[in-house]
């Protein structure tokens, strides 16, 4: 048993610190997210400099041969500075799925686009119907000759505004809920009869309706085989939540500090406002919601390997722990904070909300204590 | 980062099973599994703790100068894993884990000669003289004077929650030696022989309702003691340097093993009783509320894993570590009680007084019932003793945020 980081990733998580402070101090942020585009293609340039998006691949894909503990660090650091650039669907969820399970030819024509940063990957599961279910799945793959036509839509689609590239599930025999016949499928955006509403959502980041009509894929467009497709996108979701935990760690101790700072310097009735007990033992339970979300978010990406239960039972064991200490953390920050917390001039509101979209995205606290519960 | 564990580790676990297997005999687990508030007779307790010591484990925490285990880190965490686990007794710690890490560090030769290897062995049992009835979370207003008579301290006052003083030969006293200056510079650490002239014990019945002379707590009175000079720990006046670092023992434990181990009583039990026609686990306000204590106590092992795997690199667990386990597993360990309580419905209502006698009658309700509603009460101490929840808070905010 070994709580520590290697060397190379205590270099890793000071280099992308230092990034962030430089390139990605909260007005530049907003800037970003109001642009046109709502993400900064200069800044995803460097991250492919500096090797952030081969980070966790293998060597012999390209990579720099990290894993989920290096996704962990380099995410602890996106989330302090509120980093919208895809590197959640792009490296960890597809770059994850097609690093893990696409054939060695699907591996060599897609992966050099993702570490060379030239290509933005969306994963495509989600439905209008679905909720938190991955299984949920309407939208049709039928085979066609060689290929596949694929007709749907898919809700919320992360990332989607800004990808060339997808990652769809669709079904392929059984009925809408069934866990078997599930196919996952690279789809170029480009093709003909994908089209897409596109939309930010609360947090600043960007998301998309996808619809698909009539669309033609080619027979190597499929990644696994029909009766691994679910298994696939459970792992996948679930080495997510290993992400988005560590994200949140960054966002909470951003809060917490913010609060703190604020606490001992704001007065009121003639003595900083941090001095009231009642405010002190609120800011504890914040730090110690933080403190067990460290401890879970460790615990999951160390786990992410094991097998299929117990990456389940820790993955969401994690989830709800971090659904639940964001809310709170998030909530009392802005009470402490008072009215300056409900402005969008400063960062906490800011923190509070990616945290609000945090809770929901891959499942909410409901949704995992029960699959918790199950697993 | 890794969670897996050496050949080495699993070879060690095994001899703990083994260990467990031949030493917690069933005389011993009856009372474990009847215990009201963790305790059992003080004969058992004894007995235990011997076996523990022949085989070198009775002091998982000591240096092994003194006679520690010189188990590695994650050795005493598979330890305390297999022994929560197994529901075996907790050693009596007032000797063990609070007053012997204070002889170690502020005692002369002679007391470390005197005292350690009486505590090693269980030859001597120690009782915790802190709290008096007027000080409770305020400790360093406590009164209890000790008066410099030349070769002794004559002293006067009383002391109050006492654990198992009734079984106790010595008690370590927090007493006024000054009331010049700051209130915690007048305080010193003094060892008083519970045998000596002057000294009474008056119990203290709590909600659980303890059974004649197996009450848990406490009042200690002292009526002109004489206590020998040599008993005097550290410098004079100095104490409450000993009573904090006595503290930081006391709060930083790991709790999830017992959790765990109650967690899964409650469902097996869930499993067994029946709520409407179908077993109880499937209520789903039921099941929703075990799953959400089942994650809680998940969340307590992981941050005791990280907090304890850090002292392995050499690091102190601090107040802010030590302050958060204490908060946390408290709460849980009334929370789960709470859901045990209501996992026996009308099976809690019973009241048997002497949990501990051996009885022909045969058990009312299900398997286990008895101690689960007394448990119930007696773990809202949880939260008040050894610095209440809040006084945790406080010590935080201080110690951790600085505020």
């Amino acid at each position: 048993m070994d709580f520590s980081f290697t060397e190379e990733q205590t270099l890793l998580r000071n280099m992308v610190q230092s990034f962030v402070q430089d390139n990605y101090d909260f007005d530049s942020r907003m800037k970003i997210v109001r642009s046109e585009e709502g993400m900064s293609r200069e800044i995803w340039g460097q991250f492919a400099e500096l090797g952030l998006l081969a980070a966790p691949f293998s060597e012999e894909l390209g990579g720099l041969d990290g894993g989920p503990i290096d996704i962990m660090v380099i995410m602890e650091e996106l989330g302090r500075g509120l980093v919208v650039e895809p590197y959640l669907p792009t490296v960890v969820l597809c770059g994850g799925i097609l690093s893990r399970h696409a054939s060695p030819a699907q591996q060599e024509a897609n992966l050099p686009g993702i570490l060379g940063g030239e290509s933005i990957w969306a994963l495509a599961y989600s439905e209008p119907q679905s909720r938190f279910n991955p299984a949920d799945v309407l939208t049709s793959a039928k085979a066609d000759g060689e290929g596949y036509v694929l007709n749907g839509t898919k809700a919320v689609v992360a990332a989607a505004p800004w990808a060339d590239k997808l990652i769809v599930s669709a079904r392929m025999s059984g009925e809408q809920r069934d866990h078997n016949g599930i196919g996952l499928f690279i789809v170029d955006k480009s093709t003909a009869g994908v089209s897409t509403q596109d939309y930010p959502t609360v947090d600043g980041n960007r998301a998309s309706e996808v619809t698909f009509e009539n669309v033609a894929v080619s027979g190597d467009a499929l990644i696994g085989s029909p009766d691994t497709g679910l298994s696939i996108l459970e792992e996948a979701l679930d080495h997510g939540i290993g992400a988005i935990c560590a994200e949140s760690l960054g966002h909470m101790k951003s809060l917490n500090d913010a609060t703190v700072e604020y606490c001992k310097t704001r007065k009121q009735f003639g003595v900083p406002i941090g001095s009231f007990q009642v405010l002190q033992h609120r800011m504890v339970d914040m730090f110690m919601e933080y403190e067990q979300s460290v401890s879970m978010t460790y615990m999951v990406n160390m786990k992410l390997s094991e097998g299929e239960d117990e990456r389940k039972k820790a993955s969401s064991g994690a989830k709800v722990q971090i659904g639940k200490s964001g809310r709170f953390v998030g909530q009392e920050a802005v009470q402490l904070h008072g009215g300056m917390g409900m402005t969008e001039e400063l960062s906490v509101g800011h923190y509070f909300k990616r945290l609000t979209v945090i809770d929901t995205q891959f499942g909410n606290v409901d949704h995992h204590l029960k699959r918790f519960a199950s697993a | 980062m890794d969670l897996s564990y050496s050949a080495e580790d699993n070879a060690f676990r095994e001899e703990v099973r083994a260990f467990i297997k031949e030493a917690f005999t069933p005389d011993i687990v009856r009372e474990c599994e009847r215990s009201k508030n963790g305790y059992i007779s003080k004969e058992a307790h004894i007995t235990w703790q011997k076996r523990l010591h022949a085989k070198g484990w009775a002091a998982p925490n000591w240096p092994v100068e003194h006679g520690g285990a010189g188990f590695t880190p994650t050795q005493k965490f598979i330890y305390t894993q297999e022994m929560e686990a197994a529901g075996a007794p907790h050693t009596i710690p007032f000797g063990m884990t609070m007053v012997a890490p204070v002889i170690m560090k502020f005692g002369t030769e002679e007391q470390k000669a005197q005292y350690l290897p009486d505590i090693l062995a269980s030859n001597v049992w120690w009782c915790q003289g802190y709290s008096e009835p007027g000080s409770g979370s305020d400790l360093a207003s406590l009164q209890m004077k000790a008066e410099d008579n030349g070769d002794h301290f004559l002293c006067n006052g009383s002391k109050i929650w006492t654990s198992m003083a009734q079984h106790a030969d010595m008690i370590f006293c927090l007493v006024r030696t000054s009331n010049e200056g700051k209130r915690q510079q007048g305080i010193s650490f003094l060892l008083i022989d519970m045998n000596a002239t002057g000294v009474s014990v008056a119990p203290l019945i709590t909600l659980d309702g303890p059974a004649k002379d197996q009450q848990e707590i406490n009042q200690v009175f002292f009526e002109d003691v004489k206590v020998p000079k040599e008993n005097l720990v550290g410098n004079l006046n100095e104490g409450w340097t000993c009573a904090k670092y006595l503290l930081e023992f006391e709060r930083g434990n790991p709790y999830s093993g017992g959790l765990n181990r109650t967690l899964g009583k409650v469902r097996s039990i869930a499993s067994d009783v029946e709520s409407d026609g179908a077993p109880l686990i499937e209520n789903s306000e039921f099941s929703a509320r075990l799953a959400d204590l089942e994650q809680q106590v998940m969340v307590m092992e992981a941050t005791e894993l990280r907090i304890f795997s850090d002292v392995s690199a050499g690091d102190n667990i601090g107040p802010g570590s030590s302050s958060m386990l204490k908060t946390r597993g408290t709460e849980l360990q009334k929370d789960v009680s709470e859901l045990a309580m209501q996992a026996i419905g009308q099976y809690g209502l019973p009241f048997v007084e002497d949990t501990l006698a051996s009885t022909n009658e045969s058990d009312i309700g299900m398997a286990g019932a008895a101690p689960i509603t007394p448990i119930y009460f007696n773990v809202r101490k949880t939260s008040i003793y050894a610095g209440s929840n809040e006084i945790q808070r406080n010590i935080i905010a201080k110690a951790v945020l600085g505020l």
